[in-house]
Formats: C-alpha cells, structure tokens, sequence
C-alpha cells in the first residue's frame, strides 16, 4: 500500500506595520531589549488595546490575495495560556470570525504547473515577547530575563486546509512555502526573513493510504526555525508515521518538537496534555465593522501578482517561461527590470545585465526602482552605451564598480574617467602584435586551421588590454595580422 | 458645620469669594481623617503631602481668579483600582501591595487637569470583587453611620470618605453595583454611567465588558457636575463612546409633571426585606405627589440576572487576573521553578473571594462547558437587555431598590458567598445590559441609611439627574 501525506501549514508573518498591534510602540529592530515598550505592551494593570489600522488592512490584503472571503464583522479573541514572554496572560487573537476564510492560492510547482492549495483562514494575532537565557549557561546564573520588543508586534496567521485542496507532498509543501513568502512579499505586508523570525511555520501531518479521502491522527511539528528545518522535520515525520503504520501501530495525534542538531522530531506533549486556551471574545475590543468601499480600497492595493506578472513579461518582452519566472520572482526585481524595459528595444541584454551583473553586486531583495543603488536610468544609460558600442562589456563592468556609492550616470562616468574602447588608433594594433610575437605556436595553430586558438589569442588580448577592447574588433585585427 | 461637610458647590462659591482657600479645605479634610480614619480605614493610601501641594497651587489660582473648573481645589479620594503614576495602586491586594504605576487612568488625569486635590487612594473588595469592602487585603472599612456595619462595596472606601467628610467627593468604579450599593448603604449618591460612558484606561480590570467608573458624591448636583469632568471620549478605549457630553448640570432643577417612571414588578417581590420595600413605596408616593406618572413595568429575565452576571464577570476575571503572575511587577515567591513560583505567587498574592471566581470563570471557560455556561449567560444578557429595551419604550426612567437587603453587619454575609451574591441582585441587571443608574439616598432603616436607584436609557445620564434631584428635592437634600 502506498502512503501520502496530509499537509497542513500554520504560517506565522510579521507584519511590516509602523507601531505594534494595540500601541504606539515602534514596531522595528531595537538598539537593545526592552526599549520599545510601553504600559500597553507590558500588560500594566488597566491598560486597553486599540487596534491598528494598517495591520487590519494588511490582513485584509493577504486574505484579497489568496482569494478568501472576507469578514466585515469580524471579531477578537483571548487566547488564554501562561507564559512568561506572554505579558498580559492571554494573546490578543481571532478564533470565531477571522478576518479571512476560504480562500486558494495557486502554487506554481516547478515553476511549470499550477496546483490549488485551500486556505482556511487568515488571522490577526499579536506576537509575544522573547526569553533571554543568560550567555554564562543556567548553572551559574540561574535565570531567565524576558525581552518585550516583540510583545505586541502584528502578526498574520495563514492556515493551509486539509480537507479542500491539501497539500498531499513534500514537493508541494515546499513550493506553498515558497509561494507564500513569495506573495507575503509582493504584496509588501511583510519582509518575511526567516532568520529574524518575521517568518515562522508550525505543521500538521498525517498520512493515508493514496486515493482515501479520510484522514488519519494528526501530528503537530514546532520550533522551526528555516524552510529547510521544515522540510527536512516533514520529510523525517513521514517516514516514521509510514514505519509506524506498515508495522500495524497507531499514530499517536500529539505535538512534537523538531531536533534540529539530530534531524529527528520528538514528542512534545499528548493530545491529552494539550492546552485548554479558553478563548472568548475580546471584551476591550468592539467586533469591526467593515464597509464594502473599505474593503474595495484595500483590494486596489493589491500589485499584479508574480504569476500573472511572469506570464505578462513572457508576453510583452519576449523572456522565456523560465526567464519570465527569475525575473519576477522579486516583485523589486521586476519592478526594476520593467522601468528599465520601457526605455529599450534588447530586453535579452537587460535580463542579462540584471541577473548577472546586478544580481551578483547587490543582493537581489534589495533590488528595487527607488531604493537600488544602480537606479533605472543608470541601467538604461549604461546598456545604450554598451548598445552603441562606446563601452565593452568588461569596460561597463567596470563603470558598474566605479559608480558604487557615487551619483553620477555612466556617460559622465566615462566621460570623466576617459574610459573609452580601445582601437587601432589608439595602441590596440600594438597590443595585437606584442601578443602574436609572444605566441608563436598559437599562430602557427591557427594558420593551420585551429580556430579556437584564435579564441585564445582574442582573450590574451583582452586581458593585455583589461577588456577595453571589444573582442569582434580584436579578432578581426588579428585575422588581418595573421 | 464644618468645611469637609459641605457639598462641592458650597464649597467653590466660597473660593470664588475668597471667604476660604484650598488649603482651608484640605485642613478641614485633614482633620476629620485625623478623627475618623483609625475607625473607618477608608483608604489604603493617604498623601497628605502631596495633596497639600495641589492645594497650594489650586491657592494660587484662585488669588488669580483663575480657578481651572469648579473642582478646582476640591479635595477628592479615588478608588485603589484607578492608577495613578507614582502612587501606589494596590487594588485592595497583597499581589499588587507595593505596585506603583507608570502611568495615570484618564479619569485620574481629567479629575487633576480640573484642579482636583487627591487625598488618597481609597480601600476595596480585591480587585472589586466583592460587597461589602470585606474582601480588602488591608481590612474592612466600616460604615460611617455604625462602626458595626459594612459600607457596601466594593467601592466601600469611597462612599464612607464621601459620607465621613473625609473627601468631598470620590471615584468608584461599578461593576454589578460596587458603586451605587456602597452609596446606598453610606448615605451618599453613587452613579454607574452608561458603558462607554467614562473611559476604562487605567481601571485596573476586573471585567471588562461590566466595569464602569462613575462619581460618588454628597449630592445630585455635585455627581452631575462631577460627572462632566469625568465623562467623554478617550482614543485609549476602544469601548468608550464619541457622543458629546452634555452639561449635567443643565438638568438640575427641574420638574418631574408628567414624567414616565416605571417600577418593575420582578424587583419588589421575593427575597426582598419588608423594610426596604416599605422605603421603596414611600419613596413611589413622594414622585406620585410631584407629579410623576408611575407605571407597574415588567423585566421577566430579571431572576437570571445574577447567575449571568456571575459567569460573564468571574470568566472575564480570570482572564483579567492572569497578568498578575510574579514576572513584571507585583508580589514574586521565589520557587524551584517556573510553575512553583507562578502558584505560590498567585496562592499568597489572592485573597479567598478572588481565587474563587479566578476559579469559577476558569471553569465556565473551560473546553466542554463553554457553551452551558459562557455562551448561555452572553444569550441571558442579551434577553436581559432586550427586557430593558421594551420598558424603555413605556417609560423614562425606571425605579428600583438598589439591593434587595438593608445595610448588614461586618462579617454577617461573608462566611456565605451565595447570599453575599445576591445583595446584588438589582444592581447586575444595569450593568449586564451597559445602562446607566444612580442611587441616591431616600430614607433609613434604624441608624442606616437606604438608597433607591434610577436607571435610564443609554446615555441618557441627563435624563437621571433631572429625577434623581427632584427626588432629593423632596427630602430637603438641597
């Protein structure tokens, strides 16, 4: 018999709002624990939440993107349940009357088909605080201090469906994450960096036979901390769930915990321990009431989206599918390739330029119109002078590595470095014969016929005279000398 | 009579005229607490330093006759659940004994901006949760008009200052009668706003869908004068309403001819004592003979009110209570480890009353009976609301006995939960259902006084006042 799994996904974002969820408080990296606090954070007796705004729409914009429904009349609720890092002893959350519910997203696998993964719902919730373990080790300081920055930061939880349209693979598991940060990102709710926690994922699992439409005892995997992580702990859970039932045993429905260092997940609690949260609706909070005009501003928020986007760019520039797919993968990228694309007839020399040559000096997250060290109209000024045959690739290069940190467009570059292409009036006659001399076999080769020795000669060339010339020339000088 | 007897209006015509200052009152106040308090123990805290300081600036206003408002100067106590930035605020428990806020209630803060003297902190039931200020983690108060007796609670410590002359005048907070029972039992006029009315920022919560601040005070005038300062929209509560604040006092003074006043059938009949239905009736006939149109009305939910009340509030309350867990601030038992130190934390910082409704609404909550408890109490109140909803298209006001019991002895109720419960049995309805009410006094029964309660359409706080002063009129109260 063979097995497949069922994949649930409860996806934790940040929410890149201005000030945290119930106060004014920033809502951003500290310069050091416990400074961006306040009364309402801290849970100090008497405080109330007032809710924000930006993060209702930002929930809102998430939920329009993947298609759910959205709740005009939706409602908060206390999550109740001890924590240290928990101030008020209960988390500002939805349960009755999320924000979202039933939505789609449509995951590219392979970046070739489209497969419909069901959303559940889509939630607001505030994030807790954080425990500091003394660096000494327990033993000599047998504390533990608590860090409220992030008390109260906004936080969206997105929940795959396990009965319609589940994930049924690790591979499809692994393109929802994907696609999530992906969307979560153009959409700009939030920056999603796994490695400063923005993004957090905790994973059900069970598995039934292929082709049954039950389902069997679910597992919960916590604490981890990267896509890799994930995969790996789904990847390691199928497998004991598939031992397990192939020797005639149960799956236990419980929680457990990822070892990260041995690759293993292990029991956390049972289904007998878990939590009794005991929401009820939040009394500080009035439910919302949403207008249709709210909710159709928000939905004009939305950008085109990166499938839609990609199959444009295929259409409209000529790329590739899988061209297409690299360049939009960033919602940055593409906005900068297509300011960039308006302006030019070769978009294949501009695709080129920007993942080879961009890609490789600023990380490609940080790519945007606005905020990119190279803006737009450098990019365009730099390839019309590539176009026209004023600068070589390596000569543009090097404009790229000159400019860094300064203002100035390409052409002023050259123009006040003097950087032009070297000719034959210009000493590149001189260069081709000091190479030939220098290589004698290589002429003969080529005399008798082997060209790529020619290729050769035009690199010798080329680094004799540090890529100011342009190769076609070059080569053409030495057919001419030989 | 003496400066700390007058009312709050007395008092500003006499700094309007110069005839006494701030600090005139403050020593009168000063020296009725130096007779009074060791009996009473109406405060927690008393800061006679600091409210020496606010009446000496107030003084200098009024040489300028630049008084701020008609509190101006006017010594007043406030209830220890409302926080005040660098005054202990201790919410009658041992948890919270050396707690001082970083930050001040928004009430406490429009009181001061008006000029306000704040004596002290006044004492209570823990965290509200009680009748009778019995359940104080720093003893009982005492009923000003026979030691012997409770003042009411839970804003017990506040109506006995109003009524001792220790203040004149206080903030209490309500949530199923804490502010209007204790007015009851002392004498005094207590009013529990309409919810929303006056913001909860800095009410130290209890629970949160009941709990309402409102202003005790010797007369109508001065709760409706008081009342105005306190009352209007805070963006700190999500809660509190944007509806512009009348001026109360306009509503002072006027005739009752004609006006609807409903009495409900379900409150004059079982469990309540002959006496108090006997004040209750005359104090019927006084607003027939002013002209007052009395009508029989009818509230049927009322017999389910208590049971309601008593899951929604113990269940926001253990909710509430969960913050007070030994990590931030407060009371801390060191233990072996986490779990040790939050139950022994939480086992020495709550009195009895508390851990039994932290208790009782951990369990009306709980998996499996959420919906036989919490969810049918939230259907209850909803049928209790309505109930109110359909009075209010016969009358204007409705009338009731505040508490079915007259004023009972220290330790006579406590022993026994249940019948402390339902001296609230007239109160909770109001409060279940957001309306506003105001008990003032209406006559005794031996030494004690005895209120009866107004209760009003939503906001319609002006509406109370216009009945409830010529209801006082009538006794000679002005």
């Amino acid at each position: 018999m063979e097995f497949e799994p069922v994949i649930c996904f409860e996806v934790h974002a940040e929410l890149n709002t201005r000030s945290k969820l119930f106060c004014a408080c920033p809502n951003a990296i500290a310069q050091g624990p416990n400074k961006h606090i306040c009364p309402v954070c801290t849970g100090q007796p008497g405080v109330l939440p007032v809710l924000n705004k930006r993060a209702v729409e930002l929930c809102i914009k998430t939920g329009l993107a993947l298609n759910c429904k959205i709740n005009p009349k939706a409602r908060f609720a206390r999550k109740n349940y001890f924590y240290p890092d928990l101030p008020k002893g209960y988390q500002i959350s939805q349960y009755e009357e999320p924000l979202c519910e039933d939505g789609t997203l449509m995951v590219h696998l392979r970046d070739q088909e489209l497969i419909p993964v069901g959303i559940k719902r889509v939630h607001l919730e505030e994030d807790a605080g954080k425990l500091v373990y003394p660096s000494k080790g327990i033993e000599e300081a047998p504390y533990t201090l608590v860090d409220f920055n992030r008390a109260g930061v906004p936080l969206i939880e997105i929940v795959s469906d396990h009965q319609r349209d589940p994930i049924t693979s690790l591979e499809l598991a692994k393109a929802y994450l994907e696609n999530i940060r992906q969307l979560l990102r153009y959409i700009g709710v939030s920056h999603c960096q796994m490695e400063l926690g923005q993004m957090r994922a905790d994973v059900n699992i069970s598995l039934r036979p292929k082709g049954s439409k039950g389902f069997g005892n679910r597992v919960e995997i916590k604490n981890m901390s990267s896509f890799r992580f994930i995969l790996e702990a789904i990847s390691y859970e199928m497998k004991r769930q598939e031992e397990l039932l192939r020797q005639g045993q149960e799956i236990l429905q419980e929680t457990r915990l990822f070892d990260e260092a041995r690759k293993i997940t292990i029991p956390m609690r049972s289904k007998e321990d878990a939590p009794d949260y005991r929401y009820f609706p939040e009394p500080d909070l009035v439910p919302l009431d949403l207008s249709e005009r709210d909710i159709q501003r928000i939905r004009e928020e939305i950008p085109e989206l990166p499938w839609s986007k990609a199959q444009r760019f295929m259409d409209q520039y000529g790329l590739s599918r899988e061209e297409a797919m690299v360049i939009t993968k960033e919602k940055g990228v593409s906005d900068y390739f297509e300011a960039c694309a308006l302006k030019f007839m070769d978009k294949r020399r501009l695709y080129t330029w920007i993942t080879k040559e961009l890609f490789r000096i600023v990380p490609r997250e940080e790519i945007t119109p606005e905020g990119c060290a190279f803006p737009p109209e450098f990019m365009v000024d730099l390839i019309s002078l590539l176009e026209s045959k004023r600068l070589t690739e390596g000569l543009a290069r090097e404009v790229m590595e000159r400019s860094l940190g300064g203002s100035l467009s390409p052409s002023k570059i050259v123009e006040l470095e003097g950087i032009e292409i070297m000719d034959e009036k210009e000493g590149l006659m001189e260069v081709v014969k000091k190479v030939l001399v220098q290589n004698p076999e290589a002429v003969q080769k080529v005399k008798m016929g082997q060209v790529n020795t020619l290729n050769f000669l035009v690199g010798q060339v080329m680094k004799e005279t540090k890529g100011k010339a342009d190769p076609k020339v070059i080569r053409d000088l030495l057919m001419k000398e030989i | 009579m003496e400066l700390c007897d007058l009312d709050i209006h007395t008092l500003h015509s006499k700094l309007v005229s110069k005839e006494i200052t701030p600090i005139d009152i403050l020593d009168s106040v000063s020296k009725r607490i130096r007779e009074r308090e060791k009996d009473l123990n109406s405060f927690i805290t008393i800061d006679l330093e600091l409210a020496t300081h606010m009446a000496k600036e107030s003084m200098k206003r009024f040489e300028k006759n630049k008084g701020l408002s008609m509190l101006d100067g006017i010594p007043m106590g406030i209830k220890d659940n409302m926080v005040t930035k660098g005054i202990r605020t201790s919410c009658g428990s041992k948890i919270l004994e050396h707690y001082i806020p970083p930050y001040s209630a928004t009430v406490v803060e429009r009181v001061l901006k008006a000029g306000a003297v704040l004596v002290g902190k006044t004492n209570m039931d823990e965290f509200a949760m009680g009748s009778s200020t019995e359940n104080s983690a720093f003893g009982p108060t005492k009923n000003p008009h026979a030691l012997e007796y409770a003042p009411g609670g839970s804003s017990g410590g506040s109506a006995a200052a109003v009524a001792a002359g220790e203040v004149i005048c206080a903030i209490g907070s309500d949530t199923g009668g804490s502010i209007r029972q204790p007015a009851s039992f002392c004498g005094v006029v207590g009013m529990k706003p309409t919810y929303g009315r006056v913001s909860r920022y800095g009410l130290v919560a209890f629970a949160s869908s009941l709990d309402q601040i409102g202003p005790i005070t010797k007369t109508v005038d001065d709760c409706a004068l008081l009342l105005g300062i306190m009352a209007g929209h805070d963006p700190k509560d999500s809660t509190c309403s944007s509806l512009p604040v009348p001026d109360y006092t306009g509503f002072l003074k006027r005739s009752i001819k004609g006006k609807k006043i409903g009495i409900p059938m379900e409150y004059t009949v079982e469990g309540i004592d002959p006496d108090v239905l006997k004040i209750f009736g005359e104090a019927t006939e006084r607003l027939r003979s002013e002209g007052a149109q009395i009508e029989e009305i009818s509230l049927p939910h009322t017999q389910y009110a208590i049971a309601a009340y008593y899951i929604i509030a113990t269940a926001e309350a253990s909710s509430n209570l969960a913050r007070y867990d030994g990590v931030k601030y407060g009371l801390r038992m060191e233990d072996a480890d986490l779990l040790g130190m939050y139950e022994a934390t939480r086992s020495q910082g709550f009195g009895r009353e508390v851990k039994r409704r932290i208790m009782l609404g951990t369990y009306v909550l709980s998996s499996g009976y959420y919906d036989a408890y919490y969810l049918r109490a939230s259907k209850v109140r909803t049928l209790i609301k309505r109930d109110f909803e359909l009075a209010f298209q016969e009358v204007d006001v409705i009338l009731a006995p505040v508490s079915p019991v007259p004023p009972f002895k220290l330790g006579e109720r406590i022993k026994d939960p249940l019948s402390m419960y339902l001296v609230d049995a007239y109160t909770t309805p109001t409060n279940l259902s957001g309306l506003p009410a105001i008990s003032i006094p209406c006559g005794r029964i031996g030494r004690l006084p005895v209120g009866i309660q107004f209760i009003g359409r939503p906001f319609d706080e002006g509406g109370l006042i216009w009945v409830a002063d010529a209801f006082e009129e009538t006794l000679g109260g002005r």
